[in-house]
């Protein structure tokens, strides 16, 4: 048998730390270890900003129905005593059920931002409100887990444009809509042959030759996996229904990403904000409901954490337009097989205590982020984030 | 490797302005660089940037009284305002003469980065901007601080006595001036006391609010006394550090992303001595003989701004359909008037990523109409309010509705090396490729060479 020198590499590191690590240990670091190995995080942007107090509905505070008498949700499904969900999350209602969804309640950061673009700056870049990043936390991961690795496809994006998430210092993440697209593109023999050709002293012109060479090559990389196990299951004819399917292609084969990001929107809601969130959240609900059922059939769903988010939830009041205009913190949805605590996770938000109508956060997004990525992606989050304030159990 | 004289023209024509047009190309490599900077020093008179008639201004307290369709109305009609303002921005960079102070305008338009939904304001900024700037740098300061484009969008209206708003005196400093680390967090205090009641009026004017002014005595920057936002700045500008600031920020937009500490500490002295001369600065740049030294030669990776403007100079044509350039500038990463944040765009590798870099590598084959443009922009909400949904931007993106010139083109082509004209930096295996390619069609030698990576850079 040939064995690749890297193959072998992998292989006598293992064979050596097995013989090295004394028994009791063994037993308690390996299944660990090789746990994170498998596990996948896919993030799902709500953008435009979703009102989180009509996605999980306070359903026994007269404040919200008294500030929302034209908007608030009368026929929410029940998920506590307190607490329901939107009638057009069903799904998630079932994923409740079962112990497979998790809610973090007002999440935010301080000094809150309520311009679409910044506010998404800060949650893409993981900064504090008065501090300007130029790579995201995914990207800075990136910059860590793929060091020197085969193929820069650790994390994917499912959109033309890269987000500033997917940035990082050293590594950027691929985006595409569509895997055959990509590779149609990127196989254009012009390219493939200056490609080929190409040595170059200058750094930075390298570095475009490098950028262009992995394009072409990750191109038919990614395209190869997404075919190797298509799926079976079906997905709605939804653009959210088709990037997930690409997501689960991709997630059954042994391509080696561990981050998928893509989003949803958009969910400025300023008018008649009812009919176009149920019209959403019926994509994302009809989408999340083909993809878990997906990755169940594969025994694949205890290795993947779903996660959302928004950049700032909505004001309390509705405003005159039958909508709700910019508001800050907002809850956080976390669907797996593999979650360590389940359900709603913190106390609803204090409808009681607002700054000037606003709620205030009491999660810090940047703790939910050092957790997943310290607790499910085995990453080193506070040299990724900064964040030295713990994290949080549920994974 | 020895520079040619016709790479220092080039070299020139790129970094104090979008690049060489068609015409300049003709006779570009016999052409004196002397030359070359005397025109594009030379005084031309100052013509503000006009799109017609501008919507009504209407204040906050106004707009929230509206319904939600007048605002949606209000809205749209700045935002297609403002999409004017950007592609006469645009098409000054293409076919102004006076690239000098278009080049200096997007550079300063990127420093004092703003963003606001209020046309008037954007376009009044951007014109204060083009007026002052290759003159004084204290002059520009003052005025972009008095802007309400400014004000408003670093919170100053909100910077009142016993409420100060410091959002306004912390970036003044901290990105216009004097850069982290020359200041101190009271520093920030004792200023944003100083800049309460700088507001303005409805229709645009500076106005300082004298009832919601903290008149109290105040310690910046080692100095006491009852100041207002003009002693702040003047007290800002006498600081060493903003010339070291401002000037680090030129040189690595204007010659290398890489700093040289010799030459910086030089010019910003010298900056400094000037009282901020930034057309002198410039001159001291330009006509240096470091700056036309090897490592700085196509050292730069051109910005999507510089790379459509460069085209569209090196290829006349007709745009029928001028805001699909809008969908270009969202795609490749850099929308004018709509920067990131306050910080300005950031650059170098930064622009580049896989989806970026494989578009710029095609725009010459879609612009030509060799092929289609397969990809949408992101929404942006602050701009769509919620509006829009992603399908709607594709229709009718397929064809660029441009159509080049190729007669002139190749008129002007057929007689050079078109790998020479085009590229700052090439090699050997670069040009067998290129010829393989095109064969003798001098069309789809322009074409081939704009499409490789070495095009990129500047």
């Amino acid at each position: 048998m040939l064995l690749k020198r890297r193959d072998f590499l992998k292989i006598s590191s293992l064979a050596s730390a097995t013989f090295m690590i004394p028994n009791f240990l063994q037993s308690m670091t390996l299944p660990e270890a090789l746990d994170n190995k498998n596990r996948i995080l896919v993030v799902l942007q709500l953008s435009g900003g979703n009102d989180g107090l009509n996605t999980i509905i306070p359903t026994r505070n007269d404040i919200y129905f008294r500030e929302r008498e034209m908007i608030a949700i009368k026929d929410s499904l029940k998920l506590t005593d307190e607490a329901g969900i939107n009638p057009s999350l069903s799904y998630f209602k079932e994923l409740y059920d079962s112990g497979e969804l998790a809610v973090l309640n007002n999440v935010g950061y301080p000094h809150p931002d309520k311009s679409h673009f910044r506010s998404m700056d800060i949650w893409q870049s993981a900064s504090k409100s008065d501090e300007f990043l130029e790579t995201g936390w995914v990207g800075r991961y990136l910059d860590e887990a793929c060091y020197n690795c085969d193929h820069p496809t650790q994390a994917l994006e499912i959109d033309d444009m890269l987000s500033l998430a997917l940035k990082g210092e050293n590594k950027k993440a691929f985006a595409f809509k569509d895997p055959q697209r990509l590779y149609q593109t990127s196989q254009e023999k012009y390219f493939k042959s200056l490609s080929d050709a190409h040595t170059h002293e200058d750094e930075t012109v390298d570095y475009l030759y490098q950028t262009m060479g992995s394009t072409i090559n990750n191109a038919g990389y990614i395209l190869e996996k997404s075919k190797a196990k298509a799926s079976s299951e079906t997905y709605p004819n939804s653009n959210l229904g088709k990037d997930f399917k690409n997501i689960s292609a991709l997630i059954k084969s042994d391509i080696n990403t561990k981050v998928y990001y893509l989003s949803v929107g958009s969910f400025d809601t300023h008018v008649n904000q009812n009919q176009r969130q149920a019209q959403l959240f019926t994509e994302i609900n009809e989408a999340v409901q083909a993809f878990v059922k997906d990755l169940k059939a594969n025994g694949k769903f205890e290795d993947v954490l779903l996660m959302t988010f928004s950049e700032f939830g909505r004001r309390v009041s509705q405003n005159a337009s039958k909508g709700t205009d910019h508001g800050t913190a907002n809850q956080m949805f976390f669907v797996s097989g593999g979650l360590k605590k389940k359900g709603i996770l913190n106390a609803l938000p204090d409808l009681e205590k607002l700054n000037d109508g606003d709620l205030i956060y009491t999660e810090d997004f940047r703790k939910v982020y050092a957790t997943v990525l310290k607790n499910w992606l085995g990453a080193d989050s506070s040299k990724i984030l900064g964040w030295k304030n713990g994290v949080y159990d549920f994974v | 490797m020895n520079i040619s004289a016709l790479q220092k023209n080039k070299h020139l024509l790129l970094r104090a302005g979008f690049g060489a047009n068609l015409s300049q190309i003709k006779d570009l490599e016999s052409m004196p660089l002397a030359d070359i900077w005397k025109n594009l020093s030379k005084d031309y008179p100052y013509q503000p940037l006009n799109v017609g008639e501008m919507i009504e201004n209407i204040d906050y307290q106004q707009l929230s009284k509206l319904d939600a369709d007048s605002k949606k109305a209000f809205r749209q009609q700045n935002r297609k305002k403002i999409i004017e303002i950007n592609l006469k921005f645009l098409d000054q960079m293409v076919h102004s003469e006076d690239q000098l102070r278009e080049k200096m305008t997007f550079f300063w338009n990127g420093h004092f980065a703003t963003r606001v939904i209020n046309s008037k304001f954007n376009l009044q900024l951007l014109n204060t901007i083009r007026e002052k700037s290759l003159g004084n740098f204290g002059d520009l300061l003052r005025a972009v601080s008095q802007s309400p484009a400014m004000l408003q969008f670093l919170n100053n209206q909100q910077n009142k006595k016993d409420h100060p708003n410091e959002n306004f005196a912390r970036e003044v400093m901290e990105l216009f001036t004097l850069g982290r680390g020359n200041y101190t967090e009271k520093d920030v205090q004792e200023g944003a006391r100083a800049f309460t009641g700088w507001s303005f009026q409805k229709e645009g004017s500076f106005f300082e609010r004298p009832n919601q002014h903290d008149f109290g005595p105040k310690t910046f920057l080692g100095k006491t006394g009852n100041f207002d936002g003009n002693d702040v700045l003047d007290i800002i500008i006498n600081q060493k550090a903003t010339a070291k600031f401002i000037v680090t920020k030129i040189y690595k937009f204007f010659v290398n992303d890489k700093v040289n500490p010799s030459i910086v500490d030089q010019l910003s002295q010298e900056f400094y001595a000037s009282k901020y001369d930034i057309k002198k600065l410039m001159e001291a740049i330009f006509t240096s003989k470091w700056f036309y030294a090897e490592e700085n030669i196509g050292a730069k990776i051109k910005s999507p701004i510089d790379l459509m403007a460069g085209m569209m100079r090196m290829l006349p044509m007709e745009i029928q359909r001028p805001e699909n350039l809008i969908v270009y500038q969202k795609l490749l990463g850099q929308m004018l008037l709509y920067p990131p944040n306050v910080a300005g765009w950031p650059s170098g590798k930064s622009w580049i990523d896989s989806s970026t870099l494989m578009l710029r590598l095609q725009l010459p084959q879609i612009w030509s109409g060799l092929k289609p443009l397969e990809l949408a922009p992101k929404n942006d909400d602050d701009i769509d309010m919620g509006m829009k949904t992603k399908q709607n931007y594709s229709k009718g993106l397929k064809n660029p509705g441009i159509v080049i010139d190729w007669e002139k083109v190749e008129d002007v082509f057929q007689a050079k090396n078109i790998k020479d004209c085009l590229l700052q930096k090439s090699s050997a295996l670069l040009d067998k490729n290129i010829d393989q390619y095109s064969g003798s069609s001098v069309k789809s030698k322009v074409i081939n060479v704009m499409s490789t990576p070495e095009y990129q850079m500047m």
